[in-house]
């Protein structure tokens, strides 16, 4: 990928666009930053993997492909001590219960990765009587990334790409996209529980 | 085998026979259970290994396809019987003679409603409790309304059912709890990092030391077997990439030998040996990242960088020629889909050159490690019986003293030509386990040696008609997998789709056998068993 494709990025621009427009307070805006610019970069993977994404995801963490270079390496093994969640792998049927528990369980302001083609739409085995045709129903997607399996680089454009959204969201008050993540929840709420 | 017909034929006279590629019995379901005992028992036919029982679907009946094989003879035989009955279809369980059979027939009843009567253990193996229909009949409603994607949790029993036949020939219905009324019992997974991809233990303890463990699976399982029903034999193959994708080229080799069989194609000899190569190749990088993470498991973070060192290089050179680092969809129907890359030899060379080394360092750092060998010594003793009565093959099966590999069990492809041993040790623990793999590393290795120079010139593809169709029959095809026996059944009513086609992966078992070997054993060492039974959740479920 030439370096210039790299940063010419329509969504993140629109995106900024977007929160710009509303205006903010300049003592915010710099707490704003100066918060967003540690976040971005300490994302922390919940590490969640199904199928066959997941063993790309191994490689990324080894030296090879290293993902500690962006500080994305501290992979948790519970959801209540990462920032995001990189589902990498097929969702069926028994495992979404499961799975949008472990989304509930992310401590706030959380993010998904959707990877790999069967994350995004069920892949190879969309006709299957026991898959998930997208991970977009269960829960709200920050980032597709296709592929099957998508390449440990794709995954770290992936990540990047994630964490550049966090440097221009809000972390306070304003227009920000914690509130979709809102939206979503109370479109799609899981019966018995009222927050 | 003419030999074997005439003794069953005398002992049980309303058996029937058919020659396919291995000797197939029919029988009615009413002595089923005495020829499988005989079979089993007596010492000309010892047919101690059951490899898989196929559930199937003939539209005007539903059936089984036991395969059986006998490790001290190595012959093969097939037993089917079947039932017209398909409102409440029922077949006497084989679950007292192999062990495995619990859980064969708990998928078969899982997939086409089959009870098995005498099976202590009669649940649905991968789908809900409240799924509706079985999936793998023909007249099966795919409807998603009837069985939704829901984010509800699923309704769970702590109940099984197990069905009796009384001495008037009913068949009683019973309840029988999974664990004890007092049981302490802790649930493991699906999300948990050291149960290697998306599986459930519920264990019962007694303090630190595990009583029973039943092992809840299903959380992966894709329905693979029927969604090949509807795809072309070509197409069926880029499924066998995700089942084990460690395994991805052996598994292609496995359907790609069946089809070949039934087909009567030969693929060329540059074929036969890229083939070989690649699924030794195969081999060196899934016990590569078995090493890695196995040790990674038992806290040994460093090795899994040492290790996927060496899986880099192999997936490069695969890389190279497959055009993929994963899901490499590279044997074919014929042959492969394409010639090697022209680095290849140099490539390879450069592997075997470095191999040696690595895996000096890697029982430097780790096999006589003494915090290692505390943990993995005498820790998840298998012995030679149960591997057998449980299906466990592969290394795993080595590691307890049973010559399983199918390598030298049934030769396939160039594999007779070639001089390597079949690594075998007695212990029966993890370490036995462990140093297995690391042995048969070396011998993968010593595979490549002698192909390397010495890859024919030629085609790389047979010539294949471009719309194959299967004549009608059935085969079954072993492989070595890299954990395992890895075996396919088709069968083909002439169409280019199979009618059927089942995957019988070795993985299974490899699951299956956790209750038996951990109960009795403390909970930490539940990691070190399950890390060096190496089983990959995708594979087992489907
Ligand atoms: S997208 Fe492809 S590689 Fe990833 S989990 Fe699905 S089938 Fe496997």
């Amino acid at each position: 990928m030439p370096y210039e494709a790299f940063k010419d990025n329509e969504y993140i621009e629109k995106l900024v666009s977007e929160l710009r427009a509303s205006g903010t307070n300049v003592l915010v805006g710099t707490l704003d930053k100066l918060i967003n610019w540690g976040r971005s970069n300490s994302l922390w993977p919940l590490t969640f993997a199904t199928s066959c994404c997941g063993i790309e995801f191994v490689s990324l963490g080894a030296a090879r492909f290293d993902m500690a270079r962006f500080g994305w390496e501290v992979a948790r093994a519970s959801p209540r001590q990462a920032d995001f969640m990189m589902v990498a792998g097929t969702i069926v049927n028994r495992m979404v219960p499961v799975f949008r528990r472990l989304y509930d369980q992310l401590a706030e302001p959380k993010y998904v990765i959707a990877c790999g083609g069967c994350a995004i739409s069920g892949g190879p085995f969309r006709k299957s009587y026991h898959v998930a045709k997208g991970i977009e129903d269960i829960v709200p997607v920050d980032v597709y990334v296709p592929g099957c399996p998508p390449r440990p680089e794709a995954m770290i454009y992936g990540i990047m790409q994630l964490s550049r959204k966090v440097k221009v969201e809000r972390f306070f008050g304003g227009v920000n996209r914690q509130e979709d993540q809102k939206k979503f929840l109370a479109e799609h709420p899981v019966p018995g529980v009222d927050d | 085998m003419a030999n074997l017909q005439e003794k069953i034929a005398a002992k049980f006279p309303q058996a029937t026979f058919e020659e396919a590629d291995i000797l197939q019995v029919n029988i009615p379901d009413a002595q089923l259970h005495d020829l499988a005992k005989t079979l089993r028992d007596d010492e000309d036919f010892a047919f101690d290994y059951l490899v898989t029982i196929v559930g199937m679907d003939w539209t005007d009946s539903l059936g089984c396809v036991y395969y059986l094989t006998s490790t001290r003879h190595s012959h093969h035989i097939s037993i089917k019987t079947s039932t017209t009955d398909r409102d409440n279809p029922m077949l006497h369980s084989l679950a007292d003679l192999w062990r495995i059979a619990v859980f064969y027939e708990r998928e078969v009843y899982d997939f086409f409603g089959i009870i098995f009567i005498g099976n202590p253990d009669m649940r649905r193996l991968f789908l809900s409790i409240d799924w509706k229909g079985y999936p793998l009949r023909k007249d099966y409603d795919m409807n998603p309304e009837l069985n939704p994607v829901s984010i509800e949790n699923e309704r769970q029993s702590d109940f099984t059912y197990t069905y009796v036949e009384t001495p008037d020939g009913k068949v009683e219905k019973k309840e029988v709890p999974i664990f004890k009324e007092d049981d302490f019992v802790v649930n493991i997974g699906p999300q948990h990092p050291a149960t290697h991809g998306v599986l459930r233990f519920r264990t019962a303890l007694d303090a630190e030391t595990i009583k029973k463990i039943d092992v809840y699976m299903g959380y992966i399982h894709r329905g693979v077997e029927k969604l090949c029903e509807n795809l072309t034999y070509p197409q069926t193959l880029h499924f066998m990439d995700r089942l084990d994708y460690f395994s991805a080229h052996n598994y292609h080799h496995g359907l790609c030998l069946c089809i070949e069989k039934a087909a009567g194609i030969e693929a060329p000899r540059r074929a036969q040996v890229i083939r070989v190569m690649m699924d030794e190749l195969s081999r060196i990088a899934s016990h590569c990242l078995f090493i890695g993470t196995f040790c990674m498991d038992l806290g040994a973070t460093t090795m899994l960088f040492y290790t996927l060192r060496v899986r880099e290089q192999i997936l490069d050179i695969m890389e190279k020629t497959c055009g993929a680092r994963m899901t490499f969809n590279y044997d074919c129907i014929g042959g492969v889909m394409a010639d090697l890359d022209p680095d290849f030899v140099k490539d390879v060379k450069a592997l075997l050159a470095v191999l040696p080394d690595n895996i000096k360092e890697y029982n430097k750092v780790f096999t006589g490690n003494i915090i290692a060998r505390n943990r993995m010594e005498g820790v998840g003793v298998l012995t030679r019986e149960d591997a057998i009565s449980y299906a466990v093959t592969g290394p795993s099966g080595r590691a307890s003293n049973w010559a399983c590999d199918v390598r030298k069990t049934d030769p396939y492809s160039i594999y007779p030509e070639l001089d390597f041993e079949e690594v075998t040790r007695t212990e029966g623990d993890s370490m036995a386990r462990f140093k297995v793999r690391i042995a048969e590393m070396e011998q993968s290795a010593k595979i490549l040696e002698q192909l390397i120079d010495n890859i024919p010139e030629g085609d790389y593809c047979a010539k294949v008609p471009k719309v194959l169709k299967l004549p009608v029959g059935h085969w079954f095809q072993l492989v070595e997998g890299c954990r395992g026996a890895f075996g396919v059944y088709i069968e083909s009513d002439g169409s280019t789709q199979p009618y059927r086609l089942k995957i019988a992966p070795p993985c299974l078992p490899l699951a299956c056998v956790v209750d038996h070997i951990t109960s009795g054993n403390k909970i930490a060492d539940l990691i070190t068993i399950g890390g060096s039974l190496d089983y990959i959740v995708p594979d087992m479920d489907r």
